[in-house]
């Protein structure tokens, strides 16, 4: 590995925010779901750069383009004019099966999440879905999920325009290769390692082509002035405790 | 026709054990004053829907043992963490819970407003929640070849409870941005709804306003109550109570703390709201 060039005062939020705007520039229509706070600032920030390309809905807020809510963002999915969501995982296994149920037997189960959302439709539509889960370890990247709110692939007959693109997480970012099922690690977050990766992770992974794991860029300082300035204050709508707790700022609702 | 308003308690006289009922998710016009009045009235084996999502209002029932059935997409207390009346009665195995996904629910919704038997809708193919529905159907589409696609029944709650910003006299009720909110009202048999206020325009009648307006059609019973939704916010009225929903999470983590709640703020009378 090379050694990064760490600005010591980056949070590690803002590193995972300049990673998945990076994975959305140049798209038109970018939608975040319930509780998605760092790719919600993600998507804001890759608005920023350019507020005339790329458009940002984000379920709850009362600010979106469009005035049908949950309704029209599903509607807005299954006619293919939304390009990017995210989705989350309790447990999110090697073939991109996402679990926001349960842990263990469903009807009695260990563990029980909030539920499955719209990660049903989506996964299947929305061409770019970026996979978030800020806790990477064992217990949440697994071999295989124990149930599966939303499969990462599909048999061909099954209309499928969408499905997993990447996967991020507080350690690292992983590609996901759809036709072999299969996640490869693209970078490693400052202060992390490949050993902490995979002593972290729960599935097999393949490597970058050439072998060498380079560092996660961390945004430089005009990013973060925009990071922590207007982007901070648009997310404060929808996730004022995100914003209170990371960016120190209060709600501007 | 002029809508008479009632009580928040005269509202939920209507609702019967068993009945099912419609709820708005927790970022949206949520009556959590209906949700409490339920509670004192001790209603049983409620069927709460999550249109698509249910936060602390379906929290507070089902820990009041309101609830034997919820069939929704989540249920969330959203940057608060678990929610923890749901979580604990899942786990128990208490509820039966139908899990689904957001637009699933929203597609089931629009075949009952539009009075016919099922709606389609693409994904879910492959994914453990048709493991666990056996009223969703996988079928082929029958205008290709070898195209499965899943097939959604109907959905018509008995009621939906929300709560808005105002209502005229004729019983129109303002939603504003929610607008879509209006499907769960159109898809359901009754829609009861508190307001903040009750004014003398006809919100209909004002092209501006009809847009967002809930028509009196859909509209069963209207009670007047201030701070109907609180401790949630409301979409153009007033922000949420951080203070009460992170002592909520705290109390609510076990059974005997959730019963101090219910003690505190929903038997010993409405905290915040004027008696009537």
């Amino acid at each position: 590995m090379t050694t990064p060039t760490e600005t010591p005062t980056v949070r590690p939020e803002e590193v995972l925010i300049e990673a998945i705007s990076g994975m959305l520039a140049g798209l038109s229509h970018v939608a975040v779901g319930a509780s998605s706070p760092i790719p919600g600032a993600a998507a804001f920030l890759t608005n920023s750069r350019a507020p005339t390309k790329t458009r940002v809905s984000i379920l709850g807020s009362e600010r979106n383009f469009f005035n049908e809510g949950a309704r029209e963002l599903f509607d807005l999915a299954g006619q293919g004019r939304i390009d990017a969501f995210f989705l989350s995982g309790g447990q999110i296994d090697g073939q991109a099966n996402v679990n926001l149920v349960a842990v263990g037997d469903y009807r009695k189960p260990k563990a029980r999440f909030p539920g499955s959302f719209g990660s049903a439709h989506m996964y299947y539509l929305v061409p770019r879905v970026i996979l978030f889960r800020w806790e990477h370890s064992r217990r949440t990247l697994v071999e295989q999920v124990d149930f599966i709110s939303a499969p990462g692939v599909s048999p061909a007959n099954v209309h499928r325009p969408g499905g997993p693109h990447a996967l991020i997480t507080n350690l690292c970012l992983f590609d996901f290769d759809r036709q072999r099922a299969r996640f490869r690690l693209r970078s490693v977050h400052p202060g992390h390692s490949l050993e902490e990766v995979r002593d972290q992770t729960g599935f097999d992974f393949d490597l970058p082509e050439d072998g060498q794991v380079p560092f996660t860029p961390t945004p430089d300082a005009a990013t973060l002035e925009t990071i922590r300035g207007p982007v901070a204050r648009r997310l404060a709508e929808v996730y004022p405790t995100f914003a209170a707790r990371v960016f120190d700022l209060g709600s501007a609702a | 026709m002029d809508i008479t308003p009632t009580s928040v308690e005269s509202l939920v006289s209507q609702v019967e054990d068993g009945a099912m009922i419609a709820l708005p998710p927790q970022y949206s016009n949520c009556s959590l004053v209906m949700a409490r009045a339920l509670i004192r009235r001790g209603v049983r084996d409620l069927h709460l829907v999550g249109v698509p999502q249910m936060g602390l209002h379906a929290d507070l029932l089902i820990g009041a043992g309101c609830v034997s059935v919820v069939e929704t997409a989540a249920v969330t207390m959203g940057e608060y963490g678990l929610a923890p009346r749901f979580t604990a009665a899942a786990k128990a195995g208490t509820l039966k819970v139908l899990d689904g996904t957001c637009p699933a629910i929203l597609t089931q919704l629009q075949a009952s407003e539009k009075g016919t038997p099922f709606g389609v809708l693409r994904g879910m193919i492959g994914s453990d929640l048709l493991k666990h529905r056996d009223d969703w159907k996988v079928g082929e589409n029958p205008f290709a070849e070898n195209d499965p696609i899943v097939y959604l029944p109907a959905l018509k709650p008995d009621f939906t409870m929300m709560h808005a910003l105002k209502a005229d006299r004729e019983g129109n009720i303002w939603l504003g941005v929610r607008r879509e909110l209006m499907l769960m009202a159109r898809a359901s048999a009754a829609t009861l709804v508190t307001v903040e206020e009750i004014v003398d325009e006809n919100l209909i009648a004002d092209p501006v306003t009809a847009a967002g307006t809930l028509p009196a059609i859909y509209v069963s019973a209207i009670a007047e109550v201030a701070d109907g939704a609180w401790p949630y916010a409301l979409p153009g009225g007033y922000r949420e109570d951080e203070a009460h929903l992170r002592e909520y999470m705290t109390l609510a983590q076990t059974e005997e703390g959730f019963q101090t709640y219910l003690q505190r703020f929903v038997f010993d009378g409405e905290p915040r709201v004027a008696a009537e």
